[in-house]
């Protein structure tokens, strides 16, 4: 049940989110996926041994979230739920690789250094992925997709998903509470009402996508979706992605922790 | 206007599995009437509201818009003329924004952009929503849902505006609200609904239809006083014009 | 079984992502033949169902916990294979973006392990073949059962090649294989027993809707043909470059661009790195932290392993170390900076 809120919760939230005004939210939606989508690969591209480097990564996210001016908490909360899968498959790591290395004077085997790596990675990556969503919404992305010449019957398919998610999620959570409250102490569905619980939504679902499509075709649709117009990328938001995709491909290409690291002890070592 | 009327002649409908839902059903509506459409559940009011908006097709008989029969052909032309505001706003309500979704007529019949903005404005000025343009339909409230679903329909600029039961599961806040709005509308009117008292506020004339079949046609305050031929239907009197249930003297 | 991000690189993302492409496309195009516009609003309603009865507890008997449906195989039994398909993709979309379950890089990845093998693989030559001869409910039963299975198997075990190929664990692959395939066997028996139940009501209740599918959407031989023959190639050209890009570098399949940039790092143009190499040259007691360093006691081990050692070699760690807790803080700061900067400027508007 609290799984079923939560995800509806979250959706709520989000799209809530996307609905500020600030300066990152007004970029153009085109823009913010493609800074993402580099942000990802630069990330992505660094070997299983590599943390230190991964650490300029993170102004990236902070200052999304400062400008966007986006909750922390809910944001990291997301991330948590989902390390768990990551660490269930990283902290196998250090079972298969115990050669260590000395950081710091500690010895520590190679297996951690993999598992961290993946952990922050992980935490990096889920991280833009909700900023992207908290920052621009479904419906413009939506658009942006359709920039990127996706086509239109897909974009409208995951954009009518997309809205009938939270019908179909009350559905089923009205459902289940009327079944446990009639079977109580049960943990989940009896397996022999498995087939007609679903089933029984399915039909009504399929009911449901009978009106949708009439209600559509009521209003001229013949199969093909027409978007209204998009906005131009400006100056301002081509500045943005040049400018983050700098700071990633650099970040990328120097070690930029390293640099700040030896500057500072360097300096101290005179 | 003679354009503006919608005839129904000799309608037949039956469903595939011999269910007879429409039989023999004739009327005359002309432009700017309000008709309410009564009946008790499975009469036969969504089947031939479907066959009226052209996503039926009558076994005999036939619908005319104006001038024009509903084919498959003429489809898109009646489609432009005939509004049609669902029972459940979320199936009417299917884009992720408000604006899209009232903007997702006119769109199809490609107008240009600038024309589309301000049909859609228009139209949210009508229902008094323009403050919800941006919203996602699944965060409306349910008085707020019917709004943006009646104004779907009106920026496709329709000459008569169809409702299936346009004030079901809405407080009485809201419901008092969507009747006003009803009221405002100069649309030729066609409304089904079980709910009386708003059919009788809004409408003045009344189609009574049973099994299929017309069994009264008249004058709103005819037929909703007419507490015999309401409860041969399986309906009553609307509740503001029965007795009074605490004193029991007569309202009228 | 959503592949993250984290667990991926770059060529495996980009290139199931480009497989992950071809075949919407395709499907797309196939959909469009069909000129049956009353299925774009099924697909997405589908969609949302889908997305829906992932979140019902199905308790499973005799283990005490509950299982889950996936639906893809649902999904390419209601909808066909090709509809069915590119509804698991909207949903993986959204999953990914709203969620985290699934990263955007890896997004190829995901609807290639849940989506085609059931849609492409499982639905038309095991589901199809089990209901050739007609439906009845025990033929849905076993359709439904076995290719229920066999879809979660090829799935677990595209995850687990694509984890390998991608190199950012240490999982042996034989560890790997013996994880996931178990795991994904209980998980597939589940998916089969939800996906018959509802199939075999579905079909009680409206049997037009699973037999309308069945035959409108038959899959041509010629086509099907042409489409496993294609994937063919593209596994045989993937896989050759594949291999190729992993033993010369074991590491992750690093893009060649970065590594030529990485190896003339500081003979760089500019001045603050001129002034860092020169620090860096003075204070010898910090070493090189390029790619060229070659300290690691296990000298057995193949150089070009060794050499993405760069950040935890254990001269450069020092360095290293302070840099990076001094790179986080500096990232927060800014992050305080901005926060405090617009607080004040939201108060001085009002």
């Amino acid at each position: 049940m609290t799984k079923i809120t939560n995800s509806l919760n979250n959706i709520w939230l989000l799209d809530d989110l996307a609905k500020k005004g600030t300066s990152i939210h007004k970029m153009h939606p085109l823009v913010k996926l493609v800074t993402t989508l580099v942000y990802l690969a630069a990330v992505i591209s660094f070997g299983r041994y590599d943390i230190g480097r991964l650490l300029p990564y993170v102004f990236y996210p902070v200052v999304i979230i400062a400008l966007a001016e986006l909750p922390v908490v809910p944001v990291l909360k997301r991330v948590l739920l989902v390390e768990p899968f990551i660490i269930g498959i990283g902290i196998l790591n250090p079972l298969f690789d115990n050669h260590t290395v000395m950081l710091g004077g500690v010895a520590i085997s190679h297996g951690w250094v993999t598992f961290l790596s993946i952990f922050i990675k992980c935490g990096l990556t889920v991280v833009v992925s909700i900023l992207l969503v908290a920052t621009t919404g479904m419906d413009k992305l939506a658009a942006a997709l359709r920039m990127l010449k996706l086509p239109k019957l897909f974009v409208l398919q995951l954009l009518l998903t997309y809205r009938y998610i939270s019908v179909l999620i009350e559905e089923v959570f009205r459902m289940q509470r009327a079944y446990s409250l009639r079977a109580p102490g049960q943990k989940g569905i009896h397996i022999s009402i498995w087939g007609s619980f679903a089933g029984q939504l399915i039909l009504r679902t399929y009911e449901r996508a009978q009106r949708v499509y009439q209600s559509m075709s009521l209003r001229g649709f013949t199969g093909e979706y027409n978007t209204g117009k998009i906005a131009r990328i400006g100056l301002k938001d081509f500045a943005y992605i040049a400018g983050w995709s700098l700071f990633f491909i650099t970040a990328r290409i120097y070690d930029v922790p390293m640099l700040i690291g030896i500057l500072f002890t360097g300096v101290i070592n005179k | 206007m003679s354009h503006h009327k919608l005839e129904v002649r000799n309608l037949h409908f039956s469903y595939p599995d011999g269910h007879e839902a429409v039989k023999n059903i004739s009327f005359l509506i002309h432009h700017g009437e309000s008709v309410g459409i009564i009946g008790a559940n499975g009469a036969g009011k969504s089947t031939l509201l479907m066959l009226l908006m052209g996503v039926l097709f009558p076994d005999a008989g036939e619908v005319l818009v104006g001038d024009v029969h509903v084919t498959k052909k003429t489809l898109p032309m009646i489609r432009q003329r005939l509004g049609m505001v669902f029972q459940d706003p979320d199936d009417q309500l299917f884009m992720t924004s408000v604006y899209d979704d009232v903007a997702f007529g006119p769109r199809n019949y490609k107008l240009d952009e600038a024309e589309v903005e301000d049909r859609v404005m228009k139209a949210l000025e009508l229902v008094g929503i323009t403050h919800l343009k941006d919203r996602a339909p699944f965060k409306l409230s349910g008085g707020e849902k019917r709004a943006a679903a009646i104004a779907t329909v009106l920026s496709m600029q329709p000459d008569v505006l169809i409702m299936d039961e346009p004030t079901s599961a809405l407080d009485p806040k809201s419901r008092r609200r969507v009747m006003n709005l009803l009221k405002s509308f100069e649309h030729t009117k066609i409304i089904t609904s079980h709910d009386l008292d708003m059919v009788f506020e809004t409408c003045n004339r009344i189609i009574v239809i049973n099994k299929g079949e017309i069994v009264a046609d008249g004058i709103t305050e005819e037929i909703l006083t007419n507490a015999e031929l309401l409860d041969n239907c399986g309906l009553e009197m609307p509740l503001s014009i029965q007795n009074c249930p605490v004193c029991g003297c007569s309202k009228r | 079984m959503h592949m993250a991000d984290a667990l991926i690189s770059p060529a495996v993302g980009g290139i199931m992502l480009a497989a992950t492409a071809g075949a919407a496309a395709y499907s797309i195009k196939k959909i469009q033949n069909d000129l049956d516009e009353k299925k774009i609003p099924l697909m997405g309603v589908m969609g949302a169902f889908v997305f829906a009865a992932q979140m019902i507890n199905f308790s499973v008997p005799g283990t005490g916990s509950s299982g889950h449906l996936g639906g893809g195989m649902l999904l390419s039994v209601l909808l066909g294979p090709y509809a069915g398909f590119l509804t698991m993709a909207s949903i993986l979309l959204i999953q990914a973006l709203f969620f985290g379950d699934g990263g955007l890089l890896a997004y190829g990845c995901n609807v290639f392990n849940l989506g085609f093998f059931t849609c492409f693989i499982a639905y038309p030559y095991i589901f199809k073949w089990f209901t050739r001869k007609g439906v009845n409910s025990k033929r849905i039963f076993t359709a439904s059962m076995v290719s229920a299975v066999i879809g979660l198997q090829l799935g677990a075990f595209s995850v687990v090649i694509e984890t390998l190929l991608s190199g950012k664990t240490e999982l042996p692959f034989g560890t790997f294989l013996l994880l996931m395939q178990p795991i994904h066997l209980a998980i597939g028996i589940v998916e089969g027993l939800v996906t018959a139940a509802v199939v075999t009501f579905v079909w009680k209740a409206r049997p037009e809707i699973i037999e309308k599918t069945a035959v409108g959407e038959a899959i041509g031989n010629i086509s099907m043909k042409k489409v496993l023959a294609g994937l063919l190639i593209a596994v045989v050209v993937i896989g050759g470059g594949l291999s190729w890009f992993a033993s010369s570098s074991p590491d992750g399949l690093e893009w060649s661009m970065f590594k030529t940039a990485g190896k003339t790092e500081l003979e760089a143009q500019n001045r603050i790195n001129e002034a860092l190499s020169e620090i860096q040259s003075k204070t010898a007691f910090l070493p090189d932290y390029s790619f060229k360093a070659n300290q690691d006691e296990n000298s057995e081990k193949q150089a070009a392993q060794e050499s993405t050692w760069p950040s935890i070699n254990a001269g450069t760690s020092v360095s290293g170390i302070t840099g990076g807790i001094m790179t986080l803080v500096l990232a927060v700061l800014t992050g305080l900076i901005i926060s405090i900067f617009k607080r004040r400027k939201r108060k001085t508007a009002d």
